[in-house]
C-alpha cells in the first residue's frame, strides 16, 4: 500500500499486548480440548468371548498426524481396554493402569484385576476428573470375563466415557461408530442368533471387519489400518496384526451435493 | 565383641572408642539366626534359593515368603527378620515404580540397589531408629545385552555385586558349595538345581527341624522376567537336591 506520507501502522494495533490475568482465565485448565485424537472403537460380545477394535490413528483436528499408534492395550491376560479420545489422556491412564497391574503381578498371589473392576475404577477416575471440570477426554471400552450369580465365567464388556457416565452392553460402538455401526451389529447378531444360534468368534470378527470398512468410508477420522483384539472368556486375549481396509474408491464420484 | 555392653551399644548415633557402631553389627548378627539364602549368577540369568525355616506345624504351607518380585524385571531374596525385610521389598517397588513413572521404563538393577542401600543406611544414622535386621539379594537380567546382574545390600547400607551370594545362618557353608562350582559357565536351569542342592546341603536338621524350600529365577529363558518356580520345575530340582543330599551322607558314613 503506497503512500505520500511514509508508510501506514494504521492497520496494526497500537494497545500494548499483555497476559490475561489469572482472575480472568479462571480455574486451571489443561485438557479442555482434546489435541490428538483417536476415532471410533468398537466392542462386541460373542459367544464365549468379546471382539475389541480400533484404528492406528491420531488425528491432529483433521490431519492424519500419527498413523501407527495402538489404541487397544493388553491389561492382562483377562483383560484389554481401547481408547477413544484424546491420545495423551490414553497414554497417561495407560502408565497408571500398567503400574497397577505389574503391583499387582509382583503380590504373585495369582489375582489379577479383573475387567469389571477396571471399569468401576475408570469410572471413578474419570468421573472425578470430570468434577474438577479437567475431564480426561476419553472414552473407554473395558473387556474381559466376568463372574455371573452362579459364580461362572461370563463375558464382560463395559463403556465409560469423560464425564464418567458408564454401562455394560454386550454391542458397543463409540463416537461415529455408535451411529454407523451400532446398527450394523445388532442387524448382524440378531440375524445371527434369532432362531437360538449363537456369535461365533470367527463371526464376530466378521462383523467387526465390515463395521470397520463402512467406518473407513464413512468416517473422515477413520484409518485404513486397524487392530482387533479377541479377549476369550477362558484363554487368553490376543492383540492380532494389524489389518488393512482396502478402500475402494471408484463409487466416489456418486456421491454428490458436496461440491 | 569384646567391648558388648561397655555401653556405647544403645545408639546407632553413637560409635564406640575403637570406632564401631554396635546396633549395626547386632543387626548383621539378627541375620545370621535367620534361613540361609542363596543366589547364583549365571550365564544366563541368576537364581535364586531360600531355605524358609518353618517353626511351627500350625503354618499353611507357602506362608512368609522370602522371595519377592520388586518389579517384573528384579527379583529379592531375604535373609534376617522377615518384617524388617517387607519395608525394604516395599521400598524398592517404591524405587522402580517411581523411576517408571520418571522416565518411562525398566529401573536399573543397579540405580534400585543404590537407592535402597541409601535408605538401609540412613537407619543406622540416628538414635531414634534402628538398623534394618536383614540383608536382601537382588537380582536381574538384561535382555538386549544378554547381562545377568546381582547385588547384596547388609544392614550397614553397604551394597557388592555378586557372581555367588550367601546370606543367613549357613552363609559360610554355602560359600563353600558356590566355590565347587564354574558359576559363570552356568545356565540357570543347571544353577537351579545346584542352588536347590546348597540349601539342603546347608540345612542342619538338628537345630531346625523343617524348612520349606523356595525357588525363583529371572534369565534369558524368562525373557528378563522375574518368576517363583512351581510345579514340575520345583519338584526335579528339589529331587536333585534330596538325592545329591542321601549320596553325600552315605559316602560319610563309609569313610567312618
Amino acid at each position: 500500500m503506497a503512500n505520500a506520507q511514509g508508510p501506514s501502522f494504521e492497520r496494526f494495533s497500537t494497545s500494548i499486548p499483555t497476559m490475561p490475568s489469572a482472575a480472568a482465565l479462571g480455574p486451571m485448565k489443561r485438557t479442555q480440548t482434546p489435541v490428538s485424537t483417536g476415532t471410533s472403537v468398537l466392542g462386541l460380545r460373542y459367544d464365549g468371548g468379546i471382539v475389541l477394535a480400533a484404528d492406528t490413528l491420531a488425528s491432529y483436528g483433521s490431519l492424519l498426524r500419527y498413523r501407527d499408534c495402538t489404541r487397544l492395550h493388553k491389561v492382562n491376560d483377562n483383560t484389554v481396554i481401547a481408547c477413544m479420545g484424546d491420545y495423551a489422556d490414553f497414554q497417561y491412564l495407560l502408565s497408571i493402569i500398567e503400574q497397577k497391574a505389574i503391583t499387582e503381578d509382583c503380590m504373585d498371589d495369582g489375582f489379577n484385576i479383573t475387567a469389571r473392576s477396571l471399569h468401576s475404577w475408570l469410572t471413578r477416575v474419570l468421573y472425578n476428573k470430570r468434577c474438577k471440570f479437567d475431564p480426561l477426554w476419553t472414552t473407554f471400552l473395558v473387556a474381559g470375563s466376568d463372574m455371573d450369580d452362579d459364580g461362572q465365567k461370563t463375558e464382560f464388556l463395559g463403556y465409560v466415557d469423560k464425564l464418567g457416565t458408564a454401562y455394560k452392553d454386550g454391542i458397543i460402538a463409540t463416537g461415529y461408530g455408535s451411529m454407523l455401526a451400532t446398527p450394523l451389529m445388532r442387524e448382524a447378531v440378531e440375524a445371527k442368533t434369532k432362531d437360538g444360534g449363537q456369535l461365533t468368534e470367527q463371526d464376530a470378527i466378521n462383523v467387526i471387519n465390515d463395521c470397520m470398512k463402512i467406518l473407513y468410508y464413512r468416517d473422515a477420522r477413520a484409518h485404513f489400518r486397524y487392530e482387533i483384539a479377541v479377549i476369550p472368556t477362558t484363554g487368553s486375549a490376543r492383540i492380532e496384526a494389524p489389518v488393512e481396509v482396502k478402500g475402494d474408491w471408484q463409487v466416489a464420484h456418486l456421491i454428490r451435493g458436496y461440491e | 565383641m569384646s567391648s558388648i555392653g561397655t555401653g556405647y551399644d544403645l545408639s546407632a548415633s553413637q560409635f564406640s572408642p575403637d570406632g564401631r557402631v554396635f546396633q549395626v553389627e547386632y543387626a548383621q548378627k539378627a541375620i545370621e539366626n535367620s534361613g540361609t539364602a542363596v543366589a547364583l549368577l549365571g550365564k544366563d540369568g541368576v537364581v535364586f534359593a531360600v531355605e524358609k525355616l518353618v517353626t511351627s506345624k500350625l503354618y499353611e504351607p507357602g506362608a512368609n515368603r522370602r522371595l519377592f518380585s520388586v518389579d517384573r524385571h528384579i527379583g529379592m531374596g531375604i535373609s534376617g527378620l522377615l518384617a524388617d525385610a517387607r519395608q525394604i521389598v516395599e521400598t524398592a517397588r517404591t524405587e522402580a515404580s517411581n523411576y517408571r513413572g520418571e522416565y518411562g521404563g525398566d529401573a536399573p538393577l543397579r540405580y534400585v540397589t543404590d537407592r535402597v542401600a541409601m535408605y538401609m543406611h540412613a537407619y543406622t544414622l540416628y538414635s531414634a531408629v534402628r538398623p534394618f535386621g536383614c540383608s536382601v539379594i537382588l537380582g536381574t537380567y538384561n535382555v538386549p545385552e544378554k547381562k545377568p546382574e546381582m547385588y547384596m545390600i547388609d544392614p550397614s547400607g553397604v551394597y557388592l555385586g555378586y557372581l555367588g551370594c550367601a546370606v543367613g545362618k549357613a552363609k559360610q557353608a554355602a560359600k563353600t558349595e558356590m566355590e565347587k562350582l564354574q558359576l559363570s559357565d552356568m545356565t540357570c536351569k543347571q544353577l537351579l538345581k545346584e542352588a536347590a542342592k546348597i540349601i539342603y546341603i546347608v540345612h542342619d536338621e538338628v537345630k531346625d527341624k523343617s524348612f520349606e524350600l523356595e525357588l525363583s529365577w529371572i534369565g534369558e529363558h524368562t525373557n528378563g522376567r522375574h518368576e517363583r518356580i512351581t510345579g514340575e520345575v520345583f519338584t526335579e530340582a528339589e529331587a536333585y537336591a534330596k538325592a545329591a543330599l542321601d549320596e553325600e551322607s552315605d559316602s560319610e558314613i563309609d569313610e567312618s
